[in-house]
């Protein structure tokens, strides 16, 4: 490590950019908050390059991008329920669901469409098929998934092509948990630390969150008598998103900082928060689910389920936004390099 | 460029050669690996930074012959580096770091006290050692041996030349396992037979994806168009015999352009001089094989840790660890689909 800078005596303090280090502590420093949290670990020192990130951060869209992983989530967990729901004869249930996975898939598709900036854009992906990539395997999955979903809400509104209907929302349902998992892989397989770092855990939580979200609509949407398996689901899903955090929190060292702070920090504590009080709710209504009728019966139902939606929405954007603080700043990638180094020279 | 482009999609898609492209680690071969069976040698960069005297003609001659864009005109204030880092329209970038170093580190370590530049004009073309207008690269048997160990200016009695300017033309490093190839949705990145990674503007679709998956920080989105760019090096010149724009516009041969063998030993050779010449802190960035992007195109001499010219001391692909993650996430798949039917299970009463 080098001490040098590019200060001089005389000019300390004149203008912030005469003050850029370029030798050791150049990085950029913040205040840890949070209720007497520990570090996770120590403030290290470490050299850049005038506080530049080493990294280009990711060009994509936050609403299109943090969007196009909550609906994936979402779409994968209602064809979960759908076909349940299609087995064991809660036909509201059904309805609802099916309707919301090919809602959400499409929505989801629109933003990536936007994001790419043309729709003909989309066809490019779908032009070799390429395991190394996971956005490529993800748009040949949805290739297959998104006409699924709508084909089984199709044959469900019409009510006819029974059989059809019945295929669709089965093969939606195969493929569902991996529209929902392969979005993590799409973060991870890239250099941003908090991504990259986070690949073993990260796919539960999204599968998790995506649990919950369908979930949430599920309890939103349907009555309390056809919900059980949402209500279940909800609480099963907010404990996998929460716990499969949590073990990626304490597992991936400095890359998990940027989870706690600042914006990232604020999505995350309400998804928490939101998640975890939506799935209790939910107990509470399946507890409380006799035949009482009407709004006033539903409205915990109701609650709970708006909660896990936004619960889950939050989680991503969350995870998004994290990820691009640790691309933005070297620390995240020099600091872990370092000790990798020094780890293997002993 | 046409037969880039098909031979790119059947390395990318299609069925590879079973087990010959490999994810991380040594790989001998690149072109081959990538479906290539009689690829020329491998070519590359080898910047050697302790010659670098900043003066950007790399830059220049790069916007230049690849007609890439200005890329905002802004001063800094940090330093002398207005271009801060590589994008979609750098692609060279020159860094420019001051330090409280003692001189001595930045001097190549030759002694030029009895060297008369008129003479040595004079002489100009007349020589192998004195390439005219119109020479690359010196050979490596005309590098000049080591210098005398002791030649470098000492600190003046009061302190003030304890000061050192690092200068380094930063490019593309054209990885043996190139993140932005591997991620590369619909094969618009391919690998070239000269083993360098090349963008197909007309196959980009401007997702993002390689942006944030380069180690480096290295390629990026160009606002207007979506697309991404960054170096070729200079992959129409190479196809017609030519070195790329930029090393052949280094006044100074920091720039060296050739066979990525040669260009290792050449490099293994000027740290060796510089080591006897008492630069203890020149050391080699991105030629070793065994590094985690499996070795770089585009290596480079440095004279401090690679974090001090903003480049990651110990980079990985990210592909390295993709067999991993599908398997996590498949996992994953599964208990979402068992925790599923857990949800639709009757408890007993
Ligand atoms: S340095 Fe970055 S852009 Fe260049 S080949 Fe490697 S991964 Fe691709």
């Amino acid at each position: 490590m080098s001490e040098s800078d590019v200060t001089r005596k005389g000019v300390e303090g004149a203008r912030p950019g005469r003050e850029a280090l370029t030798g050791a502590r150049a990085g950029r420093r913040r205040r840890r908050r949070g209720r007497g949290e520990q570090p996770v670990v120590p403030d290290a020192r470490f050299s850049s390059y005038y506080g530049k990130p080493v990294l280009n951060k990711p060009t994509w869209k936050p609403l299109d991008i943090a969007g196009y992983l909550y609906l994936g989530g979402l779409a994968g967990g209602a064809s979960l329920l759908a076909a349940g729901a299609h087995a064991t004869g809660r036909p509201d249930l059904a309805r609802v669901t099916k309707l919301g996975a090919a809602g959400a898939i499409t929505v989801s598709l629109g933003a990536l469409v936007h994001d790419l900036g043309r729709p003909a854009r989309f066809i490019n992906m779908l032009r070799v098929v390429k395991p190394t990539s996971p956005m490529n395997m993800g748009s040949w999955l949805l290739a297959g998934y998104a006409p699924l979903t709508m084909a089984a809400a199709a044959a469900d509104v019409a009510g006819r092509y029974r059989l059809v209907g019945a295929g669709a929302t089965a093969a939606a349902a195969a493929l569902g948990p991996a529209v929902a998992t392969y979005t993590a892989v799409l973060l991870s397989d890239t250099a941003v630390p908090s991504w990259h770092e986070g690949y073993r855990e990260l796919p539960f939580v999204f599968a998790g969150s995506g649990a919950s979200a369908a979930a949430g609509l599920a309890l939103a949407f349907v009555p309390a008598a056809q919900a059980g398996p949402a209500r279940r689901m909800a609480v099963l899903g907010a404990a996998l998103e929460l716990g499969a955090f949590q073990l990626m929190k304490r597992h991936i060292g400095l890359a998990a900082e940027p989870f706690e702070q600042g914006r990232p920090h604020k999505l995350l504590r309400a998804a928490e928060m939101l998640t975890a009080g939506g799935a209790a709710l939910a107990a509470y209504a399946g507890a409380g689910a006799g035949p009482r009728a009407g709004w006033r019966g539903r409205a915990p139902a109701v609650a709970a389920g708006l909660a896990l939606l936004t619960g889950s929405a939050a989680l991503r954007f969350g995870v998004f936004h994290a990820g691009v603080h640790s691309a933005e700043d070297p620390k995240y990638t020099v600091v872990p390099q370092r000790e990798r180094m020094r780890a293997r020279a002993g | 460029m046409t037969e880039g482009k098909t031979t790119a999609v059947n390395a990318a898609g299609g069925d590879p050669p079973p087990s010959r492209k490999l994810f991380s680690g040594p790989q001998p071969n690149v072109a081959q690996a990538a479906g290539y069976p009689d690829a020329p040698p491998r070519m590359g960069f080898f910047t050697d930074t302790s010659v670098c005297i900043g003066c950007k003609a790399c830059e220049v001659a790069c916007k230049e012959w690849n007609s890439v864009p200005e890329d905002g005109l802004e001063l800094t204030g940090m330093s002398y580096d207005n271009t801060q880092g590589l994008g979609a329209d750098t692609w060279r970038h020159v860094a420019f770091i001051e330090q409280r170093k003692p001189l001595g580190g930045q001097e190549p370590g030759v002694d030029h006290s009895g060297f008369d530049v008129f003479e040595a004009a004079r002489n100009l073309g007349s020589s192998p050692a004195s390439p005219g207008p119109g020479a690359t690269a010196p050979s490596p048997e005309s590098a000049p041996a080591g210098a005398p160990a002791g030649s470098i200016s000492p600190v003046s009695p009061d302190g003030r030349t304890e000061l050192r300017w690092l200068m380094s033309s930063d490019v593309c490093k054209h990885c043996t396992h190139a993140a932005c190839l591997d991620v590369c949705p619909t094969g618009a990145l391919f690998r070239t037979e000269f083993g360098t990674v090349v963008v197909q503007e007309d196959v980009c679709n401007g997702c993002g994806y390689c942006v944030p998956a380069c180690p480096y920080g290295v390629i990026d989105q160009r606002k207007e168009d979506g697309r991404v760019w960054k170096c070729t090096l200079c992959y129409d010149r190479l196809g017609v015999g030519m070195e790329p724009a930029c090393a052949k516009s280094c006044p100074t041969d920091s720039i060296q352009f050739g066979p990525l063998e040669e260009l290792r030993e050449r490099a293994a050779a000027r740290v060796a001089q510089l080591h006897a010449a008492g630069v203890t802190d020149a050391r080699l960035y991105g030629e070793s094989p065994d590094d985690g992007v499996g070795g770089d195109g585009a290596f480079f001499l440095l004279l401090d840790e690679p974090e001090v010219y903003g480049l990651p001391p110990d980079p990985v692909v990210t592909t390295r660890d993709l067999p991993a993650m599908w398997k996590h996430a498949a996992m994953a798949a599964a208990s979402l689909a068992a925790l599923g039917f857990a949800s639709f299970v009757r408890r007993p009463r």
